[in-house]
């Protein structure tokens, strides 16, 4: 064994004199890695078409990314993706030629270059109390020189100076807490309006200077009854909100200072009323929205101060803001959901009854209802009005409309992927495959003389470019089916939005995505949201005859007594197999090491009343799980009162509807943590489907360590309760960091270990008997990370050679935690130059390839680390012996080399998580990075010993192969020739 | 003229040996003419010739005795070589360690064809071929004392080990904190 290992090391050294770098070439980029950008769920949308320039359309979203995108083709022209607490609340164009964004509730105001998105400044509005935040940018408004945005934030008001962010007046507004609802400015005077809700019964209104931010007036109301919140300007001075039982309306006048309430009852305009009504957010002239009995209702207000209802539509309608024609007119849009088509409508602000533009437009069910539509107009040749429409749908995705078309969409949706699954494709055989991509023979020799063309450098720059794109677009990678090493798999993601997608992992291409039902809002379930994706079936026994599903796991709320769904969805087809729920609430879901006759998992559900229950619900799965259910356990680890708790599953539990699926567990052990003096912050075990070779590691002195290898080991980091906050806010003095290794079935501390002067947040991976986890030092002011390796010392007394000879040794007979076995554990820590936001670990399909961390970095790329540098038997000053076997010399901090970066030149904005994948190729991982935007790269840890480079010259060999034989043929003729004359002589 | 190259072509038609001195008839085609003995033994000669043959035996006694000791020489070559070569797994350490098994193996192959030429009714050669023997199973020796010192034999635990699964775990454990 020892001898293989030698000769591996040998071909590996060989190989690795060949292959030059671990990096790759410019040219290889884009090769066996895709990349894809995207923005998010849109808040905000600005058109910019005034100019002859390039039409472009000024977006902020739910992903805290403010982009300018193409209006034609729907491209990122720039983007920029802000912090993941600095929440963008308004944006706008000022003078034509800036984007202004304000963020962080009110206290950022940043402008941006509109054509190529550089910031010009940046604006920290600091208040007092907390409030709303409102950005106004009027048209025609200058103090001095300098053109003016109102900005409303923290209580206070400001006017900025467009150009370079100068505050150039603050108004402290609201003592006593109150939002502003709105800012006025009728063009052309000199008086700003500023109407405040105050405690939710007081009205105010403000009149302030515009040059200078006095107070010219404040006139201040109470409403008794108290207002339910949102206000709805009709005119400029005329505001409707509901009272607080919703079934009030209340039009409240604040013509010059003078405040005057005129209630309605709602049960006036509609009979059926009964409830509460809903005010919707709108900016309609002249109207406002109301969501009474499950419909919306549009209310005019006449001249008088009359309301009157004007149409009435189903829910799923979405309404624009206003938009001012040429001709002084304001028409709005509005979008209703018809059956797998969505209906558009343009209407004149003042005029109810004609439609400027009606359409109707083809739209997949899947893309789920309308949420906000944003209009812009445009001049046709004939000098009427058009329209263009984006849409942002329900699972996130983005259209733009124009003439009934749809121009462009994006399937933004991807920008917020909460859980990644790999699932196989199918088998190839007949009548499986999808893309007939096989080339003739000949195509197959012409690639292989350009390559070899490449290889001999003496190809011209337009060889050069089709190899290139040869190489791009290897019709190879994008097959429907599975690959012989295994690298075209199925990437099944889980949005924000409740949708699954399936990306092909050859290009990224979405194969098929589905809206589950199960995590769309319904009567039943209001604020549904997926959870976890699990891999539910994975045939390999029935490969053929069954296909490979996951299940979905999602909760109608927020809180986690709510109920469940659950979905398990056919990952080759992409449809919804089996529906469950809103049924038990779910607090944990632990997928159990047992299959039933079809290979679909045992998954455990457990609730909030620590109840388990058993899926798949057949009484296959109950058999199998009675069998083993004396050796099934779980662990709670409660965050909020430091308590780690082991259960046991017990028998069937008493519900008032007997259930033979549901099960009693109880307590086995607990460790309370000290609350005063440590919280937990982070958990961490091992992945379920990792593979490990070997249990032995094998020193330089032909000595054997044994690895504690067990899948039910928590790694558990606990910090000083003043430590939580961020970085810097606690003194190394009462700052520590506790790391514990426990074992989940007895409870029982393999390790513990203190850091004292440390502070988190920690980032923790854990594979096969090591842990590495990162952390802050604050007595060194440097991020550090950390290995604990555990090693099993029960088993070092297996030294008869004879015995492992004849396989008389208890190695690999089953352990059980209950036998105590002692354990050592070896660590080091080393520093490190970069924060992580996430760490992962690559991971193969045997194991047996050296492993690499996989860093997150702040910057949004990933870095591969060699396991090796992170390994507790470094020393100074290694042996020869230990040199060979590939310790390296201690270093106090860890190198960060640019070349292995996995992300190369790339990044992949608001990095969130990173998956790693097997291939089937023993060598190779696949890893899949996303955040905003998703990443997708196959890395070989230690290069690939097991094949050929993709780019290897089979003509080169081929040519060198007839060639040998040629020259053999050749000599021999010589040979017998000079041997015939040899004689002669 | 066509003939001519006929003959020219297949080469020598008969040829007369004329150094032939064996003594049997049967390995001859023609007869000897009459008269005319082979085994013509001048008794006079047997003196000489049997002086001859003494010396003859002691050169290949002393010639064998050479041979055996041959591999000594080699021994201390490849001693030479393999300390040179160190101990660290390399392709010139593989190189010499291989050809330091695969000489004496070969040598031990060959022990007949090596003493061949030496053999003789009056010699004693099987000391000679133990000695030779003995010299090559040390070089042989030699060879797996330096596979070993690479590392290359599997007489540790570890090489036995190494490949060993891991233990199958009776108990199974999840959960972790509430999914949010």
């Amino acid at each position: 064994m020892n001898m293989a290992i030698r000769v591996f090391l040998l071909v590996l050294i060989i190989f690795s004199s060949i292959c030059p770098a671990l990096c790759i070439y410019e040219d290889q980029v884009g090769h066996m890695d895709w990349h894809q950008q995207y923005i998010g769920k849109v808040k905000h949308a600005v058109f910019h078409t005034q100019k002859a320039a390039r039409k472009r359309v000024i977006v902020s979203t739910e992903e805290n990314v403010v982009a300018s995108l193409d209006l034609r083709r729907g491209e990122i022209f720039w983007r920029h993706v802000l912090g993941p607490n600095d929440v963008i609340d308004a944006i706008d164009i000022a003078l034509g030629k800036y984007v202004i964004t304000l963020s962080s509730g009110g206290t950022i105001l940043r402008s941006w270059n509109l054509p190529d998105g550089q910031m010009m400044w940046e604006s920290i509005l600091s208040g007092a109390t907390p409030s709303n935040s409102l950005l106004s940018i009027p048209a025609n408004l200058k103090i001095g020189k300098d053109d003016v945005v109102f900005v409303y934030g923290s209580g206070c008001l400001y006017a900025v100076a467009s150009i370079d962010g100068e505050v150039i007046w603050k108004k402290e507004l609201t003592s006593e807490g109150g939002n502003i609802q709105q800012l006025i400015y009728p063009d052309g005077t000199d008086i700003i309006y500023a109407v405040v809700l105050v405690g939710l019964a007081q009205f105010d209104a403000y009149q302030i200077n515009v040059k200078t931010g006095e107070l010219l007036k404040h006139s201040s109301m109470v409403f008794p009854a108290g207002f339910s919140g949102d206000l709805s300007f009709i005119t400029s001075d005329i505001a409707v909100t509901l009272d607080t039982t919703g079934s009030v309306l209340v039009a409240v006048h604040f013509q010059g200072g003078a405040i005057s309430f005129h209630q309605t009852h709602v049960s006036e305009l509609d009979r059926d009323f009964s409830g509460a009504a809903v005010m919707l957010p709108t900016k309609l002239p002249g109207m406002f929205a109301l969501e009474i009995n499950k419909s919306i209702v549009f209310i005019k207000v006449t001249n008088e101060g009359k309301l009157e209802v004007v149409d009435t539509f189903g829910r799923s309608t979405a309404v624009t803001e206003s938009l001012y024609l040429s001709e002084g007119q304001q028409a709005f849009g509005l979008v209703q959901q018809g059956d797998g088509e969505i209906i558009l409508t343009v209407k004149r602000g003042d005029d109810w009854k004609s439609n400027l533009l009606q359409e109707t437009i083809q739209m997949d069910y899947q893309r789920g209802i309308a949420h906000k539509v944003f209009v812009n107009t445009y001049a046709r040749t004939d000098r009427s009005n058009g329209f263009r429409v984006l849409i942002v749908m329900e699972d996130h995705s983005l259209f733009l409309l124009q003439q009934g078309e749809i121009v462009w969409s994006r399937e933004d949706g991807l920008a917020s992927v909460t859980d990644v699954i790999a699932s196989e494709l199918p088998v190839e055989k007949d009548g499986v495959s999808v893309a007939k991509v096989e080339h003739n023979l000949f195509e197959w020799l012409k690639g292989h003389l350009l390559k070899l063309k490449g290889t001999l450098m003496i190809a011209t720059p337009d060889d050069i470019a089709a190899i290139q794109k040869m190489r791009l677009q290897s019709s190879e990678k994008s097959k429907m089916t599975r690959d012989h090493n295994g690298f075209r798999k199925l990437l099944i993601v889980l949005t924000r939005a409740g949708k699954l997608f399936a990306l092909h992992t050859g290009d990224g291409r979405i194969m098929w995505s589905l809206l589950l039902d199960s995590l769309r809002k319904s009567e039943t379930c209001q604020n549904p949201r997926g959870l976890s994706l699990h891999q539910w079936q994975d045939p390999h026994h029935h490969v053929l005859d069954e296909n490979p599903s996951v299940l979905v796991v999602g909760r109608c709320d927020h809180s986690t007594d709510s109920p469940g769904v659950l979905s398990i969805v056919d990952t080759y087809t992409g449809q919804e197999r089996n529906r469950m729920g809103p049924a038990h609430s779910i607090t944990r879901v632990i997928p159990l090491p047992f299959t039933d006759s079809v290979e679909q998992r045992l998954h455990l559900l457990l609730d909030v009343n620590l109840q388990a229950r058993l899926y798949p619900r057949t009484t296959e799965a109950l058999d199998i799980f009675l069998r083993e259910l004396g050796n099934i356990y779980w662990y709670s680890a409660d965050v909020d009162k430091g308590i780690l708790k082991g259960h046991a599953v017990q028998k069937n539990c008493i519900l008032e509807i007997a259930d033979s699926y549901c099960f009693n567990t109880r307590d086995l052990w607990s460790i309370v943590l000290p609350s005063e003096s440590e919280k937990i912050i982070a958990t961490v075990t091992r992945d379920l489907n990792e593979a490990v070779h070997t249990q032995a590691k094998v020193t330089s002195d032909q000595e054997v360590m044994y690895k504690y290898i067990s899948k039910n080991l928590l790694f558990l980091a606990t910090v000083s309760p003043k430590a939580v906050g961020p970085t810097g806010s606690v003194t190394p003095e009462e700052s520590w960091l506790v790391v514990y290794v426990i074992d989940t079935v007895t409870g029982r501390i393999l390790h513990h270990m203190t850091h004292h002067g440390s502070q988190g947040p920690v980032q923790a991976v854990f594979s096969e008997n090591w842990v590495v986890y990162h952390y802050f030092n604050l007595k060194a002011h440097r991020y550090e990370m950390s290995v604990i390796e555990i090693y099993d010392q029960s088993r070092l007394d297996n030294k008869d050679i004879l015995k492992l000879l004849l396989g008389k040794h208890n190695l690999t007979s089953p352990i059980t935690a209950y036998s105590r076995p002692e354990v050592i554990t070896k660590s080091q820590s080393y520093f490190f130059t970069h924060s992580v936001k996430t760490l992962a670990v690559t991971s193969t399909a045997k194991g047996i390839t050296s492993k690499q961390l996989l860093l997150g970095t702040i910057g949004d790329q990933v870095l591969a680390l060699d396991k090796r540098f992170l390994d507790p038997r470094r020393t100074i000053n290694p042996t020869q012996a230990e040199k060979e076997e590939g310790i390296i010399p201690l270093t106090d901090s860890l190198p960060i080399i640019p070349q292995s970066y996995v992300t190369h030149a790339l990044k992949v904005e608001g990095l969130r998580g990173i998956t790693t994948v097997p291939a089937k190729l023993e060598s190779t991982t696949l890893v899949f990075a996303y955040g905003v935007d998703l990443f997708f790269t196959r890395l070989a840890p230690s290069r690939t010993y097991d094949s050929l480079t993709e780019d290897f010259s089979y003509a080169l060999l081929l040519i060198t192969i007839v060639g040998l034989v040629i020259a053999i043929f050749v000599t021999w003729v010589w040979s017998e020739k000079k041997e015939l004359q040899e004689k002669w002589r | 003229m066509d003939k001519g190259k006929a003959i020219m072509g297949s080469g020598r038609r008969w040829a007369v040996e004329f150094t032939d001195n064996s003594t049997s008839n049967s390995a001859r085609d023609i007869p000897d003419p009459p008269g005319f003995t082979r085994a013509s033994h001048d008794p006079d000669d047997s003196a000489v010739s049997k002086q001859k043959k003494d010396a003859e035996a002691n050169w290949k006694a002393q010639k064998a005795w050479d041979v055996a000791q041959s591999p000594f020489k080699n021994l201390c070559m490849m001693g030479f070589m393999m300390w040179m070569s160190g101990s660290t797994v390399h392709l010139f350490s593989i190189g010499i360690t291989f050809s330091a098994l695969w000489q004496p193996v070969n040598a031990l192959r060959g022990v007949d064809k090596v003493f061949e030429p030496y053999k003789d009714n009056r010699v004693d050669l099987l000391a000679p071929k133990l000695v030779f023997t003995a010299l090559n199973l040390v070089g042989l020796g030699m060879g797996i004392w330096k596979l070993n010192t690479l590392g290359l034999l599997p007489t540790h635990v570890s090489d036995w080990v190494s490949s060993i699964a891991p233990a199958q775990e009776v108990e199974y454990s999840g959960g972790g904190i509430p999914l949010q």
